[in-house]
């Protein structure tokens, strides 16, 4: 009989191997579902994982990698404060939806002037600030009125998502736009426009912007008190009262980390990649950075390494679909069983499996 | 006199990984017998006596019971076999009554009547009142614990197991307990009495067994040994005494003024109208029964919980509105009774664990940014100096056993030079020779001019460290009174409060 027995202490080792052992466990068990498809699953498995990279198209892929990463690890590194700490904030769909209202907001209400020192920082702070006042609508509930942060943020998302359909065809629609639905295209904007700093590189803004947020967020983790505080309340919230760490602010400043670099992640996806407000702006990663931020196992690196690794599932996702025909749902599921996977797996890290002889009764 | 044997144990052995529970214990109860099973913390007393009641196979060695052969696979075969045991925690609801609650544990239980009339008949039969249609949640502990003995005692018990059952108890309720287990043991009842504190187990039993480090050390009449030969033959070494030089109290330090503060939770005591003076260089115990203001009143004077202004006053500032960190740059801090979760985070190592109080007078930390060099070293310093039993500072608080991380949670506050020291439980569920280091290091704080207020429901540690004694009831403070000379009869009454007088006089 298999029996889980508790380590006395989490294993160094399987901290680092679970999320590999998860991904190959994902690969075996997409393989398995393609081939239930009718599909090859080893050229499945391929078209997804080793084409974007090193493929005959690669060049293509590649810039697309840091362009979908990018929002992913902005906002899982934001996510993984507020998850360390025993926040849960399921919202940054809504967070990242209302930065990019917000930062597209500024920019056409400067529209044409030209004057990039003034207006991008401005957008950056316009994301920022939508993703934050999105956040704290829980966050000051929760204070408050001792409401469900997860129930209040997830709710959001839904009326974020009616707003920036409401904004497409209402306020913000092109005036030049011939009455098609849409805001004017920001990447035309020059002093708007958040395009690759060096052409075909795929790096913007957002993509600086969230490798120098893996870096503080790192350095806060290890060697800060405010990152030893999140630790500590999420592990031992009466420790944490005991050490003065106070929880209500604790949540106002994870919920405002989190809105923000949603909302930001938002600002950049509007002015680059995305380029307008529109009703298909391009969404879930706020969900799918929950995946991420959880893949990495809420460490900073970790959150790079899973953010990579999502963002090709959806590029490598796209190429199988049109390549090879595969259902759009079942590349979402693909990536769902990623998460499974490492919850799963995830259990050794502070168990052991143990065999023991069966017993009598 | 020579008892009929009732159980015999013979060599019984039970490994777990990486430790010996128990080896080769062998010893036999006699018909009628109180014996008394003696040991530290981790001598392997639990073990055994789950062995007894079927929780745990051994892994070699028999016992015989009545002369049969006697291996329970489980409890119910070990109750079915004339084996009752109390648990020192209470598996009942809250919710329910007691006969509803007895009825529950019960294979077949009568009509609830039927019932309810049984559990009259033996209360008053052995003298611990008891109505049967009282709701759990409103009895006292000692009320809890007749429950728990009613249960056992209507199923016949040839055997009662009897597992620290008086940590919970005041002395006149003990008084009681003692009473009743005489009565059962006259009518040959046999009674596995499990405790350290040895002057009951002179005062109750007839046999001791002792154990220490699985091993069957010894056994002794303790009716014919003192208390300090027995300690050491728990312990296998001279026992230390803490000691003091008494030198004549300074000024108040810290005083608090009416302090008063609501339950913070729905099981939570409210703290009633506290008055008290701390002076520099004294010890001013605190006893009380579990659960009557204890972890309140460490949460009012640590700062996790805040209270009015001037309720709580440090050396001529009042700090009831500041929080922990503020009152640790002051000079006051704290060491909560519960270890895992509050005094330490059982998933840190011990050098962030040492950090969680130490960063502000340690001065852990430079503009938010903290200094894991320094934090290791100070570590470092309290597992040398209190003798914490680690591979190092890198490993998780919980891979620490109880008495070692008491040692290091005390050891932390101490070596951080506070002016006031509240610590709640300083040695609870901790080794006696531990225990001892524990109160020495709390008498040497205090001579160094540091006031102690040490919270305890040990009344021996108390009397042993007070310089004064005040008396937790229900949310209130007795006025402190001279621990010298204070008789356990004094003490008793003081504990007792209101609430637990009529229960106290029906057999006294």
């Amino acid at each position: 009989m298999l029996r889980l027995e508790k380590r006395p202490q989490p294993s160094a080792f399987w901290t680092y191997a679970t999320p590999v052992v998860a991904v190959i466990l994902t690969m075996v068990l997409g393989g398995i579902l393609f081939w239930f498809l009718g599909k090859p699953p080893v050229t499945a498995i391929k078209t997804i994982f080793w084409d974007p990279l090193f493929g005959d198209f690669a060049f293509y892929y590649r810039p697309e990698l840091l362009k979908k990463a990018a929002p992913l690890i902005l906002i899982a590194i934001g996510l993984s404060f507020g998850f360390r700490a025993g926040i849960w904030n399921i919202g940054a769909e809504g967070q990242y939806i209302m930065g990019a209202i917000f930062g597209a907001s500024v920019a056409l209400a400067f529209y044409p002037m030209e004057a990039r020192w003034l207006i991008f920082p401005l957008m950056i702070a316009a994301g920022i600030a939508g993703g934050v006042i999105w956040a704290m609508i829980p966050a000051l509930l929760r204070v408050y009125f001792k409401t469900n942060e997860i129930l209040v943020s997830l709710m959001l998302v839904y009326v974020a998502d009616v707003l920036i359909k409401a904004f497409s065809v209402g306020l913000l629609r092109n005036p030049d736009g011939n009455g098609f639905p849409g805001s004017r295209n920001l990447k035309q904007y020059p002093s708007a426009a958040n395009l690759d700093l060096w052409t075909d590189t795929g790096i913007h803004w957002g993509v600086v912007t969230a490798v120098f947020a893996v870096v503080v967020a790192y350095v806060f983790f290890a060697r800060h008190q405010f990152g030893f505080n999140v630790r500590l309340a999420g592990q031992s919230p009466r420790a944490a009262a005991f050490a003065g760490v106070n929880p209500n602010r604790l949540v106002l400043v994870c919920m405002a980390l989190s809105g923000g670099l949603a909302g930001v992640a938002g600002m950049f996806e509007v002015a680059g990649p995305s380029g307008q407000i529109l009703g298909s702006f391009p969404a879930f990663y706020g969900f799918t950075a929950i995946i991420v931020a959880f893949l990495g196992r809420l460490h900073p690196v970790g959150i790079l390494l899973a953010g990579l690794l999502m963002a090709l599932t959806y590029i490598g996702g796209d190429a199988a679909q049109s390549a090879m025909n595969l259902p759009s749902a079942a590349i979402q599921m693909f990536q769902g069983m990623l998460l499974f996977s490492l919850l799963s797996v995830d259990v050794l890290t502070n168990y052991r499996i143990r065999l023991t002889t069966a017993k009598v009764a | 006199m020579e008892r009929e044997t009732l159980l015999d144990l013979r060599g019984l052995t039970k490994a777990y990984p990486g430790v010996i529970a128990n080896s080769e214990v062998s010893f036999t109860i006699g018909k009628g017998e109180v014996h008394a099973l003696l040991g530290e913390n981790g001598a392997g007393k639990s073990t055994l006596v789950k062995t007894i009641y079927g929780l745990v196979k051994p892994d070699s060695g028999t016992m015989t019971l009545n002369g049969a052969p006697y291996a329970p696979a489980e409890p119910r075969a070990a109750r079915a076999a004339g084996v009752a045991m109390v648990f020192q925690h209470f598996s009942l609801f809250d919710a329910l009554n007691v006969a509803e609650n007895i009825a529950l544990g019960m294979e077949n239980p009568p009509p609830l009547r039927d019932l309810a009339q049984r559990i009259r008949e033996v209360s008053e039969t052995y003298g611990l009142p008891l109505d049967p249609a009282r709701i759990v949640g409103d009895l006292s502990a000692g009320e809890r614990q007749r429950v728990e003995i009613i249960r056992c005692l209507l199923q016949d018990p040839k055997l009662l197991i009897m597992d620290e059952p008086t940590s919970v108890l005041t002395p006149q309720e003990v008084q009681i307990l003692f009473e009743t287990l005489r009565k059962l043991s006259s009518e040959g009842t046999s009674i596995l009495y499990i405790s350290h504190k040895l002057e009951e187990i002179r005062a109750l039993c007839e046999h001791a067994t002792i154990l220490r480090l699985g091993k069957n050390v010894g056994t002794c009449d303790p009716r014919a040994t003192s208390a300090r030969d027995m300690a050491e033959m728990m312990v296998g070494t001279v026992l230390h005494t803490p000691s003091r030089d008494t030198a004549a109290p300074g000024d108040v330090v810290l005083s608090l003024q009416n302090l008063t503060a609501p339950a913070p939770h729905e099981f939570g005591t409210a703290l009633k109208g506290i008055t008290v003076e701390v002076r520099k260089g004294e010890v001013l115990g605190i006893g009380g029964v579990a659960g009557n203001g204890q972890d309140e009143l460490v949460a009012a004077l640590s700062g996790e919980m805040k209270t009015g202004d001037g309720m709580v006053t440090l050396k001529g500032q009042s700090v009831g509105r500041l929080g922990p960190n503020d009152r640790r740059a002051l000079g006051l801090l704290a060491a909560p009774e519960e270890r895992m979760g509050h005094a330490a985070a059982p998933d840190m190592s011990l050098t962030e664990n040492a950090l969680l109080t130490g960063v502000v007078r340690k001065h852990l930390s430079k503009n938010g940014f903290l200094q894991w060099g320094k934090a290791r070293t100070f570590a470092e310093e309290i597992i040398k100096a209190f003798d914490v039993r680690t591979p190092g500072p890198g490993n998780a608080a919980r891979s620490l056993s109880g008495g070692n991380l008491q040692k290091f949670v005390i050891g932390r506050e101490i070596l951080q030079d506070p002016d006031v020291l509240i610590v709640n439980q300083p040695t609870w569920g901790v080794d006696a020779s531990a225990a001892a280091a524990i109160r020495q290091a709390l008498l040497d704080l205090a001579a160094k001019g540091a006031a102690v207020i040490c919270i305890s429901q040990d009344l021996d540690e108390l009397m042993e460290i007070s310089d004064r004694f005040a008396a937790l009831n229900e949310g209130r403070l007795s006025p402190p009174r001279p621990a010298k000379g204070l008789t356990v009869n004094d003490i008793g009454l003081m504990l007792g409060g209101a609430h637990d007088m009529e229960v106290a006089h029906v057999e006294a």
